[in-house]
């Protein structure tokens, strides 16, 4: 494999990772706020219970992103970083805001739904901001002046294309963060909030995949390139929505006990799902990063650099498993957390 | 103003804010483990109570540091792409070493937080230890990427402009980054310690407080002064070997921080005052003779190079040798201070009287100003170069308009961060003051 398609996969790889962590991380907050005043039901004490120990995993996942897409394609920072300085640093803001008021809420009782709310919303809005970076790359929306790139904010924004990715972007979050919260729930044998994140798993489904294929016919004339690239990828694309057929299926077999549900068979499938799709979605894309301006080789780093780098990522990850499987087993897996009042 | 003067001034606060929160992200920890270890040896209370309401602290400030971290990550690459082009082709490792730092400390300190009542005491040590090496870890990376910087090594530039003859561990191990990461890491270490020994001398300071209470703040200040003593005399003879590797690799830095004009041996050491351009001298400064020439080379007819020694352009502002001075001048005091302390306590075995504990209680804030004016003087010092030698800043930085609406964002946010922090920290404690945890720990 070529250098520079091995750093795309690995970075596809991480946005796989980011995606999953950061739906269940935003979708915990929202759902948090949500369930969050309601008595009869504790969905919101699990979906904090999850998101208390989690959420600086899911930053440090973000920092890798950032850091791995600068240091494999810095060609390509010059180009972004220029474009996208606006909407990312409001993000930034708005992320920095969340998670300090995230930590907040244990010590500041008093301001606690306010700093629910203000956990939800952000959990809405700053995946909103990162999907919108998609239609960016299709074409269409950059174009050079004197040398410099410019986007046309104006275009982006009367373009359907943009709110059709961002609902992808929100009904994807919802219903991957709706489904693990039901294993969760299902793990600390909380059944009221196990039933609660069920009922949002069913209707949220067909949702997302029916807005995702919606999306895809409101892309720009500029993107003919990847719909063509789209088209021949059918199996892949294929074989995603045949793991979102037999995860949605788990959701409603019967258990041994005659409740309804195969949690964690159901979290499996549908993380095949989108694994499967991210990929087909990112071999499609290739080889432009931004079309028509930047290919991928054109911003790779040195390759001799690269060589090195995997080097470190090789060890550093080896490093971290046994602390991962630590971290697991003590607020994934161990009742004496899950099930605290 | 123009557009990479605020690309410049939006980075440099962004980074004056982060490292507040980091500096107590990097000596916390080992704090910590120093209690837990005396809880240990000595098996009174006062200790474990010391580790949980610090831990308790740190969750607070690490949610800040983590925030402005990311803040600062995203946005150097912003605000800097021309700069992050040459980074990501020469010294990428310790950018992407660093995030490995990172997950250690964020796994094991949910772990240390969350689970630390289902831990038995050895994985307790071992997570805290796991903590304060990810966080010490982080800052030695990080400054190397900033040695680097300052010192630029494993690569070449052609005329045109390409990167050629990469070798990045010989970026990683530029000639600055062993003395920059020690300094960084003993002044962080030392920082904390003054900042315990204020917060602990402040309620000292306090009439109506209880014998265990008086107790327990005094066992929390004798840690503090001890590992302050240490760390400030280490900083020091540190700093020391630092600015001769500033006369070795970057005399210019070195003239600079000296206000010294002319190339000169035998050259003086001016404390104070300002560099007057029109002078060319350091007005209104202490002179001690030949001790540059001394500090620089280790013999007093060291030759020291001098600013006219290169174009004006290429000079960084004088009113670096402010920054240095109050660095130094800070540092210099502190050492006194705790070990002025140590003597009143050990040596006259007396109570410290109302204007020793003064004294102390203002130590924390002014090692934290010493570590803003070093960061300052190191960054600014550093013009008009972003990469010595090597690439301008104007070359640099951003072309981006959006940058002047950014600053006035990230600047208010900053401005409600530190407010929001102090208020609830300020408030945890007072909900939970240490008579109560004390009580406490008597009845259970
Ligand atoms: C508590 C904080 C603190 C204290 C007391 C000192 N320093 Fe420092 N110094 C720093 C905190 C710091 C720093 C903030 O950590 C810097 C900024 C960049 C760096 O590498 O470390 C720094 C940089 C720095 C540099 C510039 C390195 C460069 O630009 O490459 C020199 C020459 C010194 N220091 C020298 C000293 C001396 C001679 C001290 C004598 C007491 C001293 N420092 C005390
Ligand atoms: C010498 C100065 C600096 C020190 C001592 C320092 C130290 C720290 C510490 C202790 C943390 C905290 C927490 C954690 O481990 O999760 C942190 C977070 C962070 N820092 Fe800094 N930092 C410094 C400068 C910088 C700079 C210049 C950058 C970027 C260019 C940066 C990028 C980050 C990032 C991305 C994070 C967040 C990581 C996360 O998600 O956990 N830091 N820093
Ligand atoms: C955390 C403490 C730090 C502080 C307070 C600080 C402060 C500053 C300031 C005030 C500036 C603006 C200088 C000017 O343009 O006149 C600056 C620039 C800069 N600093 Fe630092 N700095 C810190 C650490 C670092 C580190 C660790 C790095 C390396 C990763 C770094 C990289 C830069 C870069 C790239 C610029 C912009 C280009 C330039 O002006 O040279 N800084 N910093």
């Amino acid at each position: 494999m070529e250098a520079s398609t091995l750093a795309v996969t690995i970075l596809w790889s991480l946005l796989f990772v980011y995606a999953m962590l950061g739906s269940l991380d935003f979708g915990a907050g929202f759902w948090g706020m949500i369930y969050g005043k309601n008595d009869h039901t504790s969905a919101s004490q699990i979906a904090n219970r999850f998101l208390s120990p989690t959420w600086e995993v899911t930053n440090v996942f973000f920092v890798i992103l950032v850091v791995s897409v600068v240091t494999f394609f810095p060609f390509a920072t010059t180009m972004l970083g220029s474009l996208l300085l606006l909407p990312i640093g409001l993000g930034l803001i708005l992320l920095a805001i969340r998670t300090t008021f995230m930590v907040f809420e244990h010590h500041a009782k008093r301001f606690r739904e306010l700093l629910r709310m203000t956990s939800g919303i952000t959990g809405l809005i700053i995946p909103a901001l990162l999907v919108s970076i998609l239609p960016i790359t299709l074409g269409g929306f950059i174009e050079f002046e004197d040398g410099l790139p410019r986007l046309y904010y104006r275009e982006l924004l009367v373009h359907p294309t943009l709110y059709m990715h961002i609902a992808f972007g929100l009904s994807t979050e919802l219903f991957i963060s709706a489904v693990f919260l039901m294993d969760y729930a299902k793990e600390a044998e909380d059944h009221s909030a196990y039933h609660t994140f069920r009922k949002h798993a069913i209707w949220l489904g067909p949702v997302s995949i029916a807005i995702a294929v919606l999306t895809i016919g409101t892309f720009p004339a500029e993107a003919a390139w990847i719909v063509d690239n789209i088209q021949r990828n059918w199996f892949w694309f294929g074989l995603s929505l045949f793991f979102f057929l037999i995860g949605y299926g788990f959701l409603f077999l019967k258990r041994a006990n005659g409740e309804r549900g195969m949690a964690r068979l159901a979290v499996l499938a549908i993380v095949l799902q989108y694994g499967i799709a991210i990929y087909a979605y990112g071999s499609a894309h290739l080889p432009y990063l931004v079309y028509p301006h930047l290919k991928i080789e054109d911003g790779f780093t040195d390759p001799g650099m690269f060589y090195q780098m995997l080097v470190v990522y090789g060890i550093g990850f080896g490093i971290l498993i046994p602390a991962f499987i630590l971290f697991w087993r003590l607020f994934l897996k161990d009742r004496r957390y899950l099930k605290q009042e | 103003m123009d557009i990479v003067v605020m690309a410049r001034a939006l980075f440099g606060a962004s980074l004056g804010f982060h490292i507040i929160y980091a500096t107590i992200g990097v000596g916390v920890p080992v704090m910590i483990i120093i209690a837990e270890v005396l809880y240990w040896i000595k098996k009174d209370s006062d200790y474990a109570l010391m580790a949980r309401r610090w831990t308790k602290g740190f969750a607070i400030v690490l949610a800040v540091s983590i925030a402005s971290g990311t803040i600062v990550g995203v946005l150097i690459s912003l605000l800097f792409p021309s700069f992050m082009e040459i980074v990501g082709q020469v010294i990428a490792l310790p950018f992407q070493m660093e995030i490995f730092a990172f997950l250690i400390e964020a796994v094991f300190m949910s772990i240390y937080l969350y689970a630390a009542d289902r831990l038995s005491p050895s994985l307790r040590l071992v997570s805290i230890i796991s903590v304060a090496i990810g966080a010490t870890a982080s800052a030695v990376l990080i400054t190397d990427v900033h040695a680097w910087m300052n010192t630029p090594a494993g690569f070449r530039i052609t005329p045109s402009g390409d990167v050629t003859d990469i070798n990045p561990w010989a970026a990683f191990f530029n000639p600055s980054f062993g003395v920059t990461a020690i300094h960084v890491t003993l002044s962080a270490y030392m920082t904390v310690s003054f900042i315990i020994a204020s917060i602990a001398a402040l309620r000292l300071m306090k009439s109506k407080i209880t014998q265990a209470e008086r107790n327990y703040h005094k066992k929390a200040l004798t840690i503090a002064l001890y590992f302050g003593a240490i760390t400030s005399l280490a900083t020091a003879v540190n700093g020391h070997e630092t600015a001769q590797m500033l006369h070795e690799y970057n005399p210019r830095k070195l003239a600079a921080a000296e206000g010294l004009f002319e190339t000169t041996r035998y050259a003086p050491l001016s404390i104070g005052g300002y560099t007057s351009l029109e002078d060319q001298r350091v007005k209104y400064a202490v002179e001690i003779p030949y001790a540059l020439s001394f500090l620089a080379g280790d013999r007093f007819d060291t030759e020291v190079k001098g600013l006219n020694e290169y174009p004006e352009e290429l000079w960084p502002p004088l009113y670096v040798h402010v920054l240095f001075n109050i660095m130094v001048g800070i540092g210099s005091l502190l050492i006194v201070v705790a070990f002025l302390a140590l003597f009143w306590k050990h040596i006259l075995k007396r109570e410290f009287p109302g204007w020793m504990l003064a004294l102390l209680v203002t130590s924390g804030p002014l090692a934290m100003i010493a570590i803003e004016t070093g960061w300052c003087f190191s960054c600014i010092g550093r013009q008009p170069w972003t990469i010595t030698d090597v690439l301008r800043t104007e070359n640099a930085a951003t072309q981006s308009p959006s940058v002047g609406i950014l600053f006035v964002l990230f600047l208010s946010l900053y401005i409600i961060l530190l407010f929001v922090t102090g208020f609830v920290l300020k408030n945890y404690f007072k909900r939970n003051p240490v008579s109560k945890d004390l009580s406490a720990d008597t009845l259970g």
